[in-house]
């Protein structure tokens, strides 16, 4: 008998959860409808709200959603107010490829911002050209996000620069404006974005005359690096590529400079995090960082300011790249003069902004922000010391 | 709700049921545990992507030889392994899990880490249907036969099924084997789902959520673990309202259900018209059945 009520009680959580959320997001497209028109048009963003990365995913869809208020506030997108629409991946391909199904056939999205992470950009492309809706990428830097074979992807569209040019802006700052000539690489083997800097690092800097002396690897979720940080150590460099997340730059820089090792530390956009200082802080001082923006450039500061205001955390550098992926949908929307998904791609494919990490001029090519700058970034005092923007040629 | 949206949920819901049978077949009905499955779709889904990308052979052909790796694989491990008892086979098979993923990372010709994109798509809703009816229909008649009541055998009682003369290591070598060839085919269609492969997709985390699948369904059920793939892929999409919440109140309802059915949604029964009759009129005839005494 009891067993027979445990039953029951299951299939109404069930059917109750089936309702609750099947109902909630059907609804509004059908009350929208009825005027003809809708009256509200709806912006999705994909990422991760859960799983390792959920503090980036976090910081970008509260971007993006103070974002539109701002825009809503000011009169919206051609006069339609905008509704952000923002689900979670988990950090899965698969599940992005769930969600993207979802924002282009049931909530009609105009356009999808993010997701951060390469492996889901990519994934999520034979749904957008199905469906036909543009994406533009936060943070992801593999090339073939939007080119693959030397084909662009007609929906596909970012904001940051690629792997290739930070991983050649690296390597050029290394070895042309700090004259090092020895350098040893520490990467992380199961992590795509670092396997993808640590390759053009490595070809850049031995095109410039530049000398790898040791590339040691370990995997994600390790702790100790204490083995290959002694292999390095035996080779000499002069400066250490860093080209993974924060956590592990932690660690592994503690170990460095308890096994004694002097060199310079280098690393790109997985670096910047208050967490890395308050775990690391003695010991990558004078390290000097690839990153997007200057964080103590005098036009982030209302943003960061607004940002704390309201949500008070500071902002991650994800953020400020969804700043500029809102930015540049809203010029591409008021080029276009239309909020039909594919005349936004069209404008898009020749937008250009003044985003708050650089000048955004969408090439059409390669659907990437060509020439924009990237801004070299110095450990001093644990603080981050903007020293210069440098272009890799 | 749009057709689209659910056709995908569809897709990989009939995927990953693949999957969940070949599972079934070695934990529900032979008793060994995997925690390496997602290493056999890894195997299975590179494998098929190397034939219709770098060979250009059609899909189905693709799809039976990354099958049959994973099958040759699997038949290497198990003879590594399948003499461990119990837990220890466990780790065995977490261990492979997670070394399949690791030399995947660093094959720099199939992408490594960084993934493999442009792989084309080829699953429709039509053939993921077709390969789980087929895939259904074996698994069938295969626990109906001799060979599946020597598996169950051993499931129950492997010292007397082997003093009544039933190989238990070939059984289990053959159960292993079978659940490699429908997770290597539901690697192989989920490639060509996504277009895109990347090692990541294959963590732990895979293998612990098709083991659950057959274990919410059911241990020794077939129906169960049908049920149990369906229900479990898409309740995180129809959860997908609770945004970062979304994954708590799966875990919770998932808690849920386990704690009131500790058998799993089908344990040990199968689905038939017969009983579904049954259940409805013991429901209508409660009274009576209480005045009778029944349970």
């Amino acid at each position: 008998m009891k067993k027979r009520i445990m039953y029951f009680m299951f299939s109404v959580v069930m059917i109750v959860s089936l309702i609750a959320a099947g109902c909630t997001p059907k609804g509004t497209p059908d009350t929208g409808q009825k005027a003809g028109e809708p009256e509200v048009v709806k912006v999705g963003w994909i990422g991760s709200l859960t799983g390792d990365q959920a503090v980036w995913g976090q910081c970008e869809l509260n971007t993006v959603k103070m974002m539109f208020e701002e825009i809503n506030a000011k009169g919206g997108l051609l006069g339609k107010k905008v509704e952000v629409i923002g689900y979670d991946t988990r950090g899965d391909a698969t599940e992005a490829v769930n969600a993207v199904k979802r924002l282009t056939s049931q909530d009609k999205v105009i356009a999808i911002i993010g997701p951060n992470a390469s492996g889901q950009a990519i994934a999520i492309s034979s749904v957008l050209e199905e469906m036909k809706v543009p994406d533009i990428a936060t943070v992801a830097t593999n090339p073939k996000v939007t080119v693959v074979d030397g084909k662009v992807k007609p929906f596909n569209f970012r904001v940051c620069f690629i792997d290739p040019y930070q991983g050649a802006v690296a390597a050029g700052y290394a070895a042309d404006v700090l004259g090092f000539k020895k350098a040893a690489i520490l990467y992380d083997v199961a992590d795509d974005y670092s396997q993808g800097l640590t390759e053009f690092f490595e070809k850049y800097f031995i095109e410039k005359g530049g000398q790898i002396v040791a590339k040691e690897a370990f995997k994600s979720g390790d702790v100790d690096f204490r083995p290959q940080l002694s292999k390095i150590k035996e080779s000499n460099p002069e400066v250490i590529f860093m080209p993974y997340f924060f956590k592990e730059v932690a660690l592994s820089a503690n170990q460095a400079r308890e096994l004694g090792i002097n060199a310079v530390f280098m690393g790109g956009d997985g670096w910047p995090s208050d967490v890395l200082i308050e775990m690391a802080k003695d010991a990558i001082e004078g390290s000097y960082i690839v990153n997007h923006l200057d964080f103590n450039d005098p036009e982030v500061q209302d943003f960061k300011a607004a940002y704390k205001a309201k949500y008070n955390k500071s902002v991650e550098l994800n953020g400020y790249l969804a700043y500029d992926a809102v930015k540049l949908l809203e010029a591409a929307v008021n080029k276009a003069n239309s909020l039909d998904p594919v005349a936004i791609r069209d404008a898009l494919e020749t937008a250009s902004v003044k985003g708050i990490t650089g000048q955004i001029n969408i090439s059409k090519e390669t659907h990437n922000p060509e020439g924009k700058d990237a801004a070299i970034i110095k450990m001093v005092n644990g603080e981050y010391v903007f020293q210069q923007k440098y272009s890799a040629k | 709700m749009d057709w689209f949206y659910i056709q995908g949920i569809l897709i990989l819901a009939g995927i990953n049921l693949l999957a969940v049978l070949g599972l079934s077949l070695l934990t529900g009905f032979t008793g060994l545990f995997s925690f390496g499955h997602a290493g056999f779709m890894a195997i299975g889904a590179y494998t098929t992507a190397i034939m219709s990308v770098k060979l250009h052979l059609p899909f189905i052909p693709s799809l039976m030889i990354g099958g049959l790796i994973a099958a040759l694989v699997s038949l290497l491990i198990g003879k590594l392994t399948l003499n461990l008892k119990g837990d220890y086979f466990c780790i065995a098979t977490l261990g492979l899990g997670e070394a399949i993923r690791l030399i995947l990372d660093n094959v720099q010709y199939l992408g490594g880490a960084r993934g493999w994109p442009g792989i084309p798509l080829k699953t429709t809703l039509l053939n993921v249907v077709i390969i789980d009816i087929i895939g259904i229909i074996i698994l069938v008649n295969l626990i109906r036969s001799k060979h599946g009541r020597n598996m169950i055998a051993i499931r129950e009682e492997e010292m007397a099924s082997q003093i009544i003369g039933i190989n238990v290591f070939r059984y289990k070598m053959i159960s292993l084997m079978i659940s490699a060839i429908y997770a290597g085919v539901a690697g192989g269609m989920l490639g060509h789902y996504l277009g895109f492969l990347q090692p990541k997709m294959f963590q732990i985390v895979k293998s612990t959520e098709l083991t659950i699948i057959v274990i919410f369904g059911g241990l020794g059920s077939i129906s169960g673990s049908v049920l149990g793939a369906l229900v479990l892929t898409s309740l995180p999409e129809m959860l997908r309202t609770f945004a970062q919440w979304r994954l708590v109140v799966y875990g919770i309802a998932v808690i849920f259900i386990m704690i009131s059915r500790p058998q799993g949604l089908m344990g040990g029964h199968e689905f038939s018209f017969h009983a579904v009759k049954k259940i409805i009129s013991s429901m209508f005839y409660r009274k009576k059945q209480r005045g009778l005494g029944g349970r």
